[in-house]
C-alpha cells in the first residue's frame, strides 16, 4: 500500500476541503475501523453505521482538531467511543473475559504429579489450514469471541493481529505502557485460542 | 537448572512473539519449547490464532455511505 501523507499535510488538506485528501483515509481505514466496530455491535449493518457516525464526527470536529495524538488514533478512538455508547444499547452480551489469572485453566498442568507444572494432556491438535481454518464460521466465531472480550483486550487484539498497528500505536490509543499492552495482547489472545480448542474439538467429536 | 515449566510457558508466549523477554528468560524459553511437544503445539496455535484474526474481514464502505460522507465533506460549514 501507498504511505498516506504524514500527518500535518493530511490535516492541513482536510480542513482545506481537500477531497482527495478525505477518500484516501476514508477508503484507507474504514475497512478497519469496520472490523474493530463489528466487535462492540451485534450486527454488520450496525457497524457500518457506526463508521458512518465517526467519518461525519470527523469532519465536524477536523477544525478543532488539536493534533496531540496522530490523525488515525483521533479517528478510532471517536469509533471507539461510538461504537461502545451503541454497544452497550444493543444490550450485547456482558464480557465474561477477565484481566487477571491464568490464562490456561489450571487444572490442565500438574499439581502433584510426576511432573508438576506440566502438562497433564497435551492441548488438542487443531486441523490444518487446509482443512479450512477460515471457514466462514470460524470468523463468525472469531468475531462473537471478541465481543466477549473487556473492552482494552477487544480493541488491543483487533488493531494488533487483525489491523497490522504495532503496539506503539496501540499503546498511544489507549494511553497503557508498553507492558500493559503486552499483557492484554497476551489474555485476549489465549482466550481466543481456548474458544477454537474447544470449536475444533466439538467438531473433531460431532 | 532451568526450571521453566509448562504453566509459566503458557503466560510467556506473547512476550516472546513480541521479543520481550530478557536474554536468560529467553534462553529457558527456547530450551523448554525444544523439549515440550506440548507447549510447541501451544504456542503453534497462538500463532495460528493470530493468522485467523488476520482473515477477519473488514469491509469497505457500501458505495451508498462513501457518497453521503463524500457529500458530507463536501458540504460542511466554514
Amino acid at each position: 500500500m501507498d504511505e498516506l501523507p504524514v500527518d500535518g499535510d493530511l490535516i492541513r488538506r482536510l480542513r482545506d476541503r481537500d477531497e482527495s485528501a478525505f477518500t484516501l483515509v476514508l477508503d484507507r481505514w474504514s475497512p478497519g475501523l469496520r472490523r474493530l466496530a463489528r466487535t462492540f455491535v451485534s450486527t454488520d449493518e450496525s457497524a457500518a453505521e457506526v463508521v458512518q457516525e465517526t467519518w461525519l464526527a470527523v469532519i465536524e470536529g477536523i477544525d478543532r482538531f488539536e493534533g496531540r495524538s496522530s490523525l488515525r488514533t483521533w479517528v478510532y478512538r471517536i469509533l471507539t467511543n461510538t461504537a461502545k455508547r451503541r454497544g452497550s444499547r444493543e444490550r450485547r452480551v456482558v464480557p465474561i473475559s477477565s484481566d487477571d489469572g491464568p490464562t490456561v485453566d489450571p487444572s490442565r498442568f500438574q499439581e502433584d504429579g510426576p511432573f508438576p507444572g506440566h502438562w497433564w494432556e497435551f492441548p488438542p491438535a487443531w486441523p490444518t489450514p487446509e482443512q479450512g481454518v477460515l471457514r466462514h464460521e470460524v470468523q463468525e466465531l472469531l468475531t462473537q469471541t471478541l465481543m466477549q472480550l473487556p473492552e482494552r483486550q477487544r480493541v488491543v487484539l483487533a488493531l494488533r493481529d487483525a489491523d497490522g498497528w504495532s503496539s506503539e500505536e496501540v499503546c498511544e490509543l489507549l494511553g497503557v505502557t508498553a507492558a500493559n499492552q503486552r499483557v492484554l495482547l497476551h489474555r485476549a489472545r489465549a482466550f481466543v485460542r481456548g474458544k477454537l480448542e474447544q470449536y475444533y474439538t466439538q467438531e473433531a467429536t460431532s | 537448572m532451568n526450571d521453566l515449566d509448562c504453566r509459566r510457558f503458557v503466560e510467556l508466549v506473547t512476550a516472546f512473539l513480541e521479543s520481550a523477554l530478557a536474554p536468560e528468560q529467553e534462553q529457558e524459553f527456547v530450551d523448554h519449547l525444544a523439549r515440550c511437544d506440548g507447549c510447541d503445539r501451544y504456542l503453534d496455535q497462538i500463532r495460528q490464532t493470530t493468522q485467523a484474526l488476520d482473515g477477519l474481514p473488514g469491509e469497505a464502505l457500501s458505495p451508498e455511505i462513501r457518497a453521503t460522507l463524500l457529500d458530507a465533506f463536501r458540504h460542511r460549514p466554514r
